[in-house]
C-alpha cells in the first residue's frame, strides 16, 4: 500500500481476473479470499468487480453481494491517496479519539467514510487496531501517530498535503 | 552454537512496531557492528512484554535492565555507556506514570510483574516468534512429542484437559475439556478444528500480542486439539487488521511443517495434521462460533441456532471445535506440567490465570496475566499503578460490548467467571478499561451501542430492531430530551432483546446498558430530571461560561472560536460567550490559562 503507482481500470481488473483463477481449485468457499485480493488489487469493489468475480466464480452478483456488503472491510468506494484511520476502540475513546476524529473532519472538510474530491485523502472511523498502549492513535496508510491531541492533527496532515 | 555475553530484547508487537522498534532494532546491528560487539551481544526480536505504554521497551540481559520509551537515537548512548562500559542509562529507565516501577532491581521484581502469573503469555517478550528454534527450547512442540511417541490415547488427553479445569478465554467460559469430548465422540471421517483469532472487542489485544509473541504455542496446541478428537485439518480465524500477527503465525506454520511437527505422517505416526489461514473481513459478529464458521465457507457471516451444536454439525457440516486463542495457549502446558498443577491456579470454579489488555485511564497501559482469583483493585492499582493525574476511580468496564463496568465498591472482588457475571459484567474475552471521573456513563453506554447496532447482522428481529431502539433512547437522553418513563423503557426493552436474541451478540448487547444504569443509575437521573452530564462530555447537556473575574482580557478563546461566538474587548472588557452560537467543542476551554472558562 506504501508506493503508488497508477494503473488502469483494465490492468488492474487483470490482476482481479488472476485472483479469481488463483483461488479457483477452492471453488466457493474461497470467496472472501477471493475478494480480498480483488480489493488490494482494484483498491475497493464496485460493482464492476463484484460482477466480474461472480461471473469467474459461477455465482449470482446478489450473493456477492450480500458478502461484500456484510463486511465493513470490504468498501464500495474508492479510498483516497491516503486514508486517515482514527482508531475508536474504547480505550481511543475514553482518551479523547472523538474530538481527534472531528478535528481531522474540519482539517480535511470531508466525514469519516468519505473521500476528498481530489482522492488525495480518506477518513475512516475503524474499529480496535489493537495499539491501546499508544491511546489516541490514528493511521495514515502505514504509518503510526499515537499519544495524540487534537492540537497535532494540522501539522501532521500537512505532511500529506505536501507530498 | 555462538555465546554471547549479553542479550538486547527490544519488544516488536504492534504497540511497540508502531513507535519505530523495527527501526531501533537496525540502528542496534549497526552501533553494535562499529563497535565491534556484533559478535559478543546478541539482538532478539520479540512478542509484547506488556508494558505497552512505555513503549518502545528493550531488555538487556544478563542485568534484566528495562528501557522505556526508547528512540533511534539513543541506541548510541545504550551500547557505548552501557553495552560497552556497563553504566546504564539511567535516563531511559525511569517511567513517566506517577506510580514509578521499581528500577533498581530485575525486571521480574518490578510491581508491574510481580503480582503477574505468566502461562499462556510465557514466552511473550523472552523468545523470537519468528525462530522455532528458540520455541523448541523453551519447552515447544514437547507435548505434542509426548503425546504422539508414548501413544497417549486420545481420550486420555481429553481427560487430562478436563481435570485441569480449563474454561474457554473468549467469554463463554464453557469447559474445554467437555466441548473437545463431544467431538471426539461424533464418528465422522472428516473433523475440524479451528482456532478463533477474530478479537472483535474493542481495547482487547491479548489474542493479537500471544499471535505475535508467541505464534508456536498455537500451531502445537491446534495440533494436540486435532489428535484429541480425531481431525486432520485447522484453520485459524484471524483479523485482517493485525498483519504481524497474521505474517508471523503463517511464518510459524510454514516452519512447523518444514520440521515436521504438522504436516503428514507426524513423528512418524499415523496422525496427519495441517493449518490454513482464513482472513476476517471486519465483522464483530464472527466472534460468534456459528457464524465464525460460516465466513470460513466464504458466506455472510450470519449466526444459525444451537443446536445443532458445531461439535455435531460445524464448519462445511462436519463436527468441529472452536477455542479461542488464549485458551490454545494454555494447553501445551498443562499437558507438560500436569493437569493437577494447573487446576492449582485459580479459584474453585475459575483455573489457570487469565489475560487482560488494561487501557484507558490507568498508568501502566498494557499486557497483563494473572491468577484467577485477583482482585480488580489489584490490577488497576497494583498492576496498572493507578489512575494517572491524581483523578478518582469510577469504573472498569470488561467483556467489551457484551460486558459491563464494576463500580467502586466492587473493587476487591475476585476476579473469576461467576463473580464477574454476578457484578453484572463478564469476563469476555479480556479487555479491561479503566474509566475516571471524567467518563460519563451514560455516554460509555452509548458508545457500545453504536458499536453493537453497527455490528447486528440483522438476522434477528430483537437484536436489528431492539439494540437500535435502545440506542434511540441513549441518544434522547443525553441530548437532554429524556425522561423517567424513557428509563424504565429502556430497561424493558433492554430484557427483552437479553431474552429474545438468537445469538451471544444481541444477548449481551442490552449488558453495558443494565450495568451502568444498575451502578451508576444517579448519572441517569441528572442527564433525564436535572439535565445535566456531570462530566461536561454529553455535549446537549454542557454549557461554556467564561467567569469574569477569572478572565484575563487577553482574547484567545475568542481567536480559538471556530463559530465566532466569543465577544469582547483586548485587555478592556471581560469575554462573554454566546450560548445560542456556541457548538461545544471545547476550543476555548483548553486556550484559557487562566481556568476562566468552565464547563457545566
Amino acid at each position: 500500500m506504501g508506493t503508488i503507482t497508477v494503473q488502469t481500470h483494465e490492468e488492474k481488473m487483470t490482476l482481479v481476473r488472476e485472483a479469481i483463477s488463483r483461488h479457483s481449485h477452492d471453488g466457493r468457499k474461497a470467496l472472501m479470499q477471493v475478494l480480498q485480493d480483488a480489493q488490494n488489487a482494484y483498491g475497493y469493489l464496485p460493482l464492476a468487480v463484484q460482477r466480474e468475480v461472480a461471473n469467474g466464480m459461477g455465482l449470482s452478483v446478489a450473493e456477492v453481494y450480500g458478502v461484500v456488503s456484510f463486511y465493513s472491510f470490504f468498501s464500495m468506494t474508492p479510498k483516497g491517496q491516503y486514508e486517515v484511520s482514527v482508531c475508536m476502540g474504547t480505550a481511543c475513546y475514553v482518551k479523547g479519539s472523538q474530538a481527534i476524529l472531528e478535528k481531522i473532519e474540519n482539517e480535511l472538510g470531508i466525514k469519516a467514510g468519505q473521500c476528498s474530491e481530489d482522492e488525495k485523502f480518506s477518513i475512516n472511523a475503524c474499529r480496535c487496531i489493537g495499539a491501546c498502549g499508544l491511546a489516541p492513535v490514528i493511521t495514515v496508510n502505514d504509518d503510526v501517530y499515537g499519544r495524540l491531541a487534537a492540537d497535532e492533527i494540522p501539522a501532521i496532515l500537512a505532511k500529506y498535503k505536501e507530498a | 552454537m555462538d555465546l554471547f555475553r549479553a542479550h538486547v530484547l527490544v519488544c516488536c508487537g504492534t504497540g511497540c512496531t508502531s513507535a519505530q522498534s523495527l527501526k531501533i532494532i537496525d540502528r542496534m546491528e549497526e552501533e553494535l557492528t562499529a563497535s565491534g560487539l556484533n559478535k559478543e551481544v546478541k539482538v532478539v526480536k520479540t512478542g509484547c512484554f506488556g508494558l505497552c505504554a512505555e513503549g518502545p521497551i528493550m531488555v538487556v540481559y544478563p542485568e534484566g535492565v528495562m528501557y522505556y520509551r526508547v528512540s533511534p537515537d539513543d541506541i548510541r548512548e545504550i551500547v557505548t555507556e552501557h553495552l560497552l562500559k556497563g553504566r546504564y542509562v539511567q535516563r531511559l529507565m525511569t517511567v513517566s506514570t506517577s506510580v514509578p516501577l521499581d528500577q533498581a532491581r530485575n525486571v521480574d521484581e518490578s510491581d508491574f510483574f510481580k503480582k503477574q502469573m505468566r502461562i499462556a503469555l510465557r514466552n511473550c517478550g523472552i523468545i523470537n516468534p519468528e525462530s522455532i528454534d528458540e520455541y523448541i527450547a523453551h519447552d515447544g512442540y514437547q507435548a505434542l512429542a509426548h503425546i504422539l511417541t508414548e501413544k497417549i490415547k486420545p481420550l486420555d488427553v481429553i481427560d487430562q484437559i478436563k481435570k485441569s479445569g480449563l474454561r474457554g478465554r473468549g467469554g463463554g467460559g464453557f469447559p474445554t475439556g467437555l466441548k473437545w469430548e463431544f467431538a471426539a465422540r461424533q464418528m465422522n471421517e472428516q473433523k475440524y478444528v479451528c482456532c478463533n483469532a477474530d478479537e472483535g472487542d474493542p481495547g482487547a489485544f491479548m489474542d493479537r500480542s500471544i499471535l505475535e509473541g508467541d505464534p508456536h504455542s498455537i500451531v502445537e496446541a491446534m495440533a494436540i486439539a486435532a489428535y484429541a478428537i480425531g481431525a486432520n485439518q485447522g484453520y485459524v480465524y484471524v483479523r485482517a487488521e493485525y498483519p504481524i500477527a497474521v505474517k508471523r503465525l503463517q511464518g510459524a506454520i510454514d516452519l512447523a511443517r518444514s520440521y515436521g511437527l504438522i504436516g503428514q505422517n507426524i513423528f512418524d505416526t499415523d496422525f496427519s495434521f495441517d493449518i490454513e489461514i482464513r482472513l476476517g473481513a471486519g465483522a464483530f459478529v464472527c466472534g460468534e462460533e456459528t457464524a465464525l464458521m460460516r465466513s470460513i465457507e466464504g458466506k455472510r457471516g450470519n449466526p444459525t441456532p444451537r443446536p445443532p451444536f458445531p461439535a455435531v454439525k460445524g464448519l462445511f457440516g462436519k463436527p468441529t471445535i472452536l477455542n479461542n486463542v488464549e485458551t490454545y495457549a494454555n494447553i501445551p502446558v498443562i499437558i507438560n506440567k500436569g493437569a493437577d498443577w494447573f487446576a492449582g491456579v485459580g479459584t474453585e470454579k475459575s483455573k489457570g490465570t487469565k489475560v487482560f489488555a488494561l487501557g484507558g485511564k490507568v498508568n501502566n497501559v498494557g499486557l497483563v496475566e494473572i491468577p484467577m482469583g485477583t482482585t480488580v483493585r489489584e490490577i488497576v492499582y497494583d498492576i496498572g499503578g493507578g489512575i494517572p493525574a491524581g483523578k478518582a476511580f469510577k469504573a472498569v468496564q470488561t467483556g467489551g460490548p457484551s460486558g459491563g463496568c464494576i463500580p467502586a465498591s466492587l473493587l476487591d472482588v475476585p476476579i473469576d467467571y461467576d463473580n464477574l457475571v454476578a457484578a453484572g459484567s463478564m469476563m469476555g474475552s479480556g479487555g479491561m478499561i479503566v474509566m475516571d471521573e471524567d467518563t460519563c456513563m451514560v455516554d460509555i453506554a452509548k458508545f457500545f451501542l453504536e458499536f453493537t447496532v453497527e455490528e447486528s447482522c440483522g438476522k434477528c428481529a430483537p437484536c436489528r430492531i431492539g439494540t437500535r431502539r435502545m440506542l434511540e433512547i441513549l441518544e434522547k437522553i443525553t441530548s437532554g430530551h429524556g425522561t423517567m418513563d424513557d428509563l424504565d423503557n429502556l430497561e424493558r426493552v433492554a430484557l427483552a432483546i437479553r431474552e429474545g436474541s438468537l445469538c451471544a451478540l444481541g444477548q449481551t448487547a442490552p449488558n453495558p446498558i443494565l450495568s451502568t444504569m444498575k451502578h451508576f443509575r444517579e448519572e441517569y437521573i441528572e442527564h433525564v430530571v436535572d439535565k445535566k452530564c456531570r462530566c461536561g462530555v454529553c455535549k446537549g447537556l454542557t454549557t461554556y461560561t467564561i467567569i469574569a473575574d477569572l478572565c484575563k482580557k487577553c482574547g484567545l478563546c475568542a481567536k480559538r472560536c471556530p463559530v465566532n461566538c466569543i465577544s469582547g474587548v483586548l485587555g478592556k472588557e471581560p469575554y462573554v460567550i454566546d450560548a445560542s452560537q456556541c457548538i461545544k467543542c471545547g476550543a476555548c476551554e483548553q486556550a484559557c490559562k487562566f481556568k476562566a472558562v468552565v464547563r457545566r
